[in-house]
């Protein structure tokens, strides 16, 4: 929470025509699409693991996880590593561009409905320019909760 | 971060200094007259003391040195040993390592020793009515200030040793103030002043900070480095007033020592914390103890990151050896056969450094089946075999808990009373056997003793009772297998619930952790004369040995040590049992499962008449898995599936193959049930 409010640089991603930010010190490496093992008996949207430099790194489709309908994996698509508290897992997205400085005084708190993502994702959204970009609460994309539900939804 | 990084070296060094002491009286209490031990018990106390001080734990520091002067005492054959002084000594370790404990917690390590100190004291007075206190706090200076020159750091030494090449002479001056001196500074300052005239003052003890503001008793020392004659240093000096007398001599690296006090000293002299190591180890070799070769400590995370590099390591050698073996050029494909086998060498050695000796769980034992013999009033005599037996340290770190329940377990429910053991015919003192050795790629570890061991009849009606087993099937179980009743939970055979153990909880868990470590555990008893639990680990659980199979389009690797054999199997001989799928195999109806459906593998359509079959096992329980391919066996790296996606179903973690692929690792164990 507070390092979102704080950051200052932000890795911008995109996901169904919106764009998202992540704060940089969470992010550890940006890759391409690779081969994904996939693990049984998970989510669905835990598409599986992957050798990150000899780590076994869990992978999350980010449009699954929001609920966003499936597309295919393109040449933009990346895996964006993020290092957050104990968890270090990939995201999948469909591009991932600039960093962007975000003053903290832009950030505006989300509105209730919000493009096609729960707004239970969203820390705030950011106007920049025309551009309306959302921030991501990581507690909450990752909160072991929803993990589990949608575990047992899975069966 | 220095100031930590030193923390973890007092903290281990302690733990070390404490265990050794732990050790050390053991031995002494039933060899009192063993000098030499009572040495190596005041050296460990004398370096614990001075560590506790230089970190400034002073409650450490005070309890450590009232505990050694009472060994100083019993050195010197003034006092003699008892049972009552062992056991306070005790206490006070206890009491030493309980604050190192809360230090290495983050704690300050801060204590209430004041009881423990007045005993200590009053044994030291006790047996030694004068208690020549003084001269030893006297002593306790002299041997401390030629000591601290023992810590110079690497720049000073450097000097020192230059200096020495450039002709100069190193000198240990000791200066003494007389006791009516009433400007102690000032007169400190003016030996200063004629100390820099002839040379060059490297370093004093206490800090010329702590000169100026009077910071000392009456005494200090300076190492100088000089071209003057040493007795006409002595003789400026003296004439500052007040200067009661002045001590040079030549300071030697080992031996710091200025002549006078060397010989009452050599001992102690070497004690400080930096120079202990080596000495302790020699005098340790000496007796054929504990082994201590040179070594350094490394965090463990280090190793593993150093691990995880080598594996990238590995991965690439295989696509370099891909890529050679299709360029057919002859010199690449040496480089590359040569930089394999380097590299396989070098993944020896790193996975050799996981490796450390079964001991740092043994030793703690003795002292603990003393303590529970006395407290249940029993007479219990420990050997401990195979100490050195090595084992990887994740196993390490996990197997003391089980045994101590075991151990616990033998000694209140096994072993029986001196009397009943004097009427039964036994020997009043009971044995228990504690033995660690490698076979194959287990380790095993065993705990034995000549007790009563298990009733077969008690163990069944409780079982039945508990409803752990019914009434029918108890008569149909084989001994192994009623044996292995007692380890199912809420199953507690004593009949008297005592501290020690049977609270029912206790051999369940006990066999969790080691199937969770992926060892198993088996009893073997004879009632009247005692049982034996024998325990089986892997070597390590890094690496392990696992068959690759192909199911549809996944690799999976199932580890080999679960796998009984391999099979192809008509689908004509697949039978259906309870709508279950069976194979008769060799004699025994096992179970058949289909990973396919298990791992909800996405399916392309191609039925085959022949199964490939691995035939698995889980204690007595044997089920067969079916899959598509059998790849072959392989070494891999186990890796957990991290933090997010915790324990899934059937899957115990997983690897990185040769391709830079992740395969997953089969949980056979939760596949049988």
């Amino acid at each position: 929470m507070e390092e979102v409010l704080n950051s200052q640089k932000s890795i911008i991603i995109q996901l169904d025509q919106e764009e998202y930010a992540i704060p940089v010190e969470v992010v550890g490496a940006i890759e391409r699409m690779q081969q994904i093992t996939r693990v049984p008996k998970t989510a669905s949207f835990v598409k599986g693991v992957i050798n990150l430099r000899g780590v076994v790194t869990p992978i999350i489709d980010l449009r699954e996880r929001f609920g966003i309908t499936a597309a295919d994996y393109t040449e933009s698509t990346r895996i964006i590593i993020v290092h957050h508290e104990k968890y270090d897992v990939g995201f999948i997205v469909d591009a991932a561009y600039d960093v962007l400085e975000i003053p903290e005084d832009a950030i505006e708190p989300a509105p209730q409905v919000i493009g096609t993502v729960n707004v239970d994702y969203i820390n705030g959204v950011i106007k920049v320019d025309k551009r309306l970009i959302m921030l991501l609460d990581l507690n909450k994309v990752l909160s072991q909760k929803s993990h589990n539900n949608a575990y047992e939804m899975e069966g | 971060m220095e100031n930590s990084e030193y923390l973890e070296v007092f903290i281990e060094e302690s733990k070390e200094h404490i265990q050794s002491l732990n050790d050390q009286l053991l031995i002494l209490e039933n060899e009192p007259n063993n000098m030499d031990t009572v040495g190596e018990i005041f050296r460990s106390a004398h370096t614990l003391k001075g560590m506790a001080a230089t970190m400034g734990f002073q409650d450490l520091a005070d309890l450590t040195h009232k505990m050694e002067n009472v060994l100083d005492a019993i050195r010197n054959d003034q006092i003699n040993i008892t049972t009552n002084i062992i056991d306070v000594i005790f206490q006070a370790v206890d009491q030493l390592e309980g604050m190192v404990l809360d230090i290495s917690e983050g704690g300050d390590g801060a204590s209430d020793v004041r009881e423990l100190v007045n005993i200590l004291l009053a044994i030291e007075k006790n047996e030694q009515p004068v208690p020549t206190n003084k001269e030893q706090q006297v002593v306790e200076e002299v041997k401390e200030s030629p000591s601290q020159f023992a810590e110079l750091d690497q720049f000073e030494w450097t000097i020192l040793e230059q200096s020495k090449e450039n002709g100069f002479e190193n000198l240990q001056v000791t200066v003494t103030l007389s006791e009516n001196c009433l400007l102690k500074a000032a007169r400190v300052y003016m030996v200063f002043e004629v100390l820099e005239q002839v040379g060059e003052v490297i370093k004093s003890v206490p800090t010329v900070q702590e000169l100026e503001e009077e910071n000392f008793d009456l005494q200090f020392n300076v190492l100088l480095v000089t071209k003057e004659d040493p007795e006409e240093i002595k003789q400026k000096i003296l004439k500052v007033s007040e200067i009661a007398s002045v001590e040079i001599a030549t300071f030697e690296r080992k031996n710091t020592v200025s002549q006078e006090v060397e010989k009452n000293q050599q001992e102690e002299n070497a004690d400080t914390p930096n120079e202990t190591t080596p000495t302790q180890q020699e005098d340790k070799k000496k007796n054929g103890k504990a082994v201590a070769s040179k070594t350094i400590r490394v965090n463990i995370d280090r190793l593993d990151g150093l691990m995880n590099l080598f594996e990238e390591l590995v991965i690439d050698r295989g696509r370099l050896e891909q890529i050679s073996a299709n360029l057919k050029h002859t010199e690449l494909q040496e480089t590359v056969e040569r930089m394999s086998r380097i590299s396989g060498d070098l993944q020896n050695i790193i996975l050799n450094m996981r490796m450390v000796p079964i001991e740092q769980v043994f030793n703690r034992f003795p002292r603990m089946v003393r303590q529970l013999s006395k407290d249940l009033g029993k007479k219990i005599n420990l050997e401990i075999v195979g100490a050195e037996t090595e084992l990887d340290r994740t196993v390490i770190d996990e197997i003391g808990d089980p045994l101590v329940h075991l151990i616990r377990n033998s000694l209140d429910h096994g072993i029986e009373t001196p009397d009943k053991r004097k009427a039964l015919g036994k020997n009043e003192e009971g044995r228990l056997l504690l033995k660690a050795y490698h076979s194959g790629n287990h380790v095993f570890i065993e705990i034995s003793d000549d007790g009563a061991g298990i009733n077969k009849e008690k163990v069944l009606n409780k079982a039945i009772s508990n409803g752990v087993v019914t009434a029918e099937e108890a008569p149909k179980l084989t001994d192994k297998e009623v044996f292995q009743l007692i380890m199912s939970s809420g199953f507690s055979t004593a009949d008297k619930i005592s501290d020690v153990s049977g609270r029912g909880v206790g051999l369940d868990v006990v066999k969790n952790t080691i199937e969770s470590l992926g060892g198993t555990i088996t009893i073997e008893s004879e009632e009247g004369k005692g049982s034996l639990f024998s325990i089986q680990l892997p070597l390590t659980l890094s690496i392990i040995s696992v068959l690759l199979v192909e199911v549809q389009k996944e690799t999976y690797a199932i580890p080999l040590s679960s796998i009984i054999e391999t099979a192809i199997i008509n689908k004509a001989d697949i039978l259906n049992a309870h709508n279950k799928k069976v194979i008769d195999f060799r004699g025994k109806v096992v179970p058949l499962i289909d990973l396919k459906n298990v791992f909800e593998v996405p399916t392309e359509n191609h039925e085959d008449d022949l199964s490939s079959v691995v035939i698995i096992r889980k204690g007595d329980q044997m089920a067969g898995l079916i899959v598509d391919t059998f790849i072959g066996q392989q070494e891999v790296v186990l890796k957990s599936l991290g933090d997010y996606l915790g324990d899934v179903f059937a899957i115990s973690g997983a690897t990185i193959l040769g391709d830079g692929q992740v395969a997953l690792i089969v949980d056979t164990n939760s596949l049988i049930n």
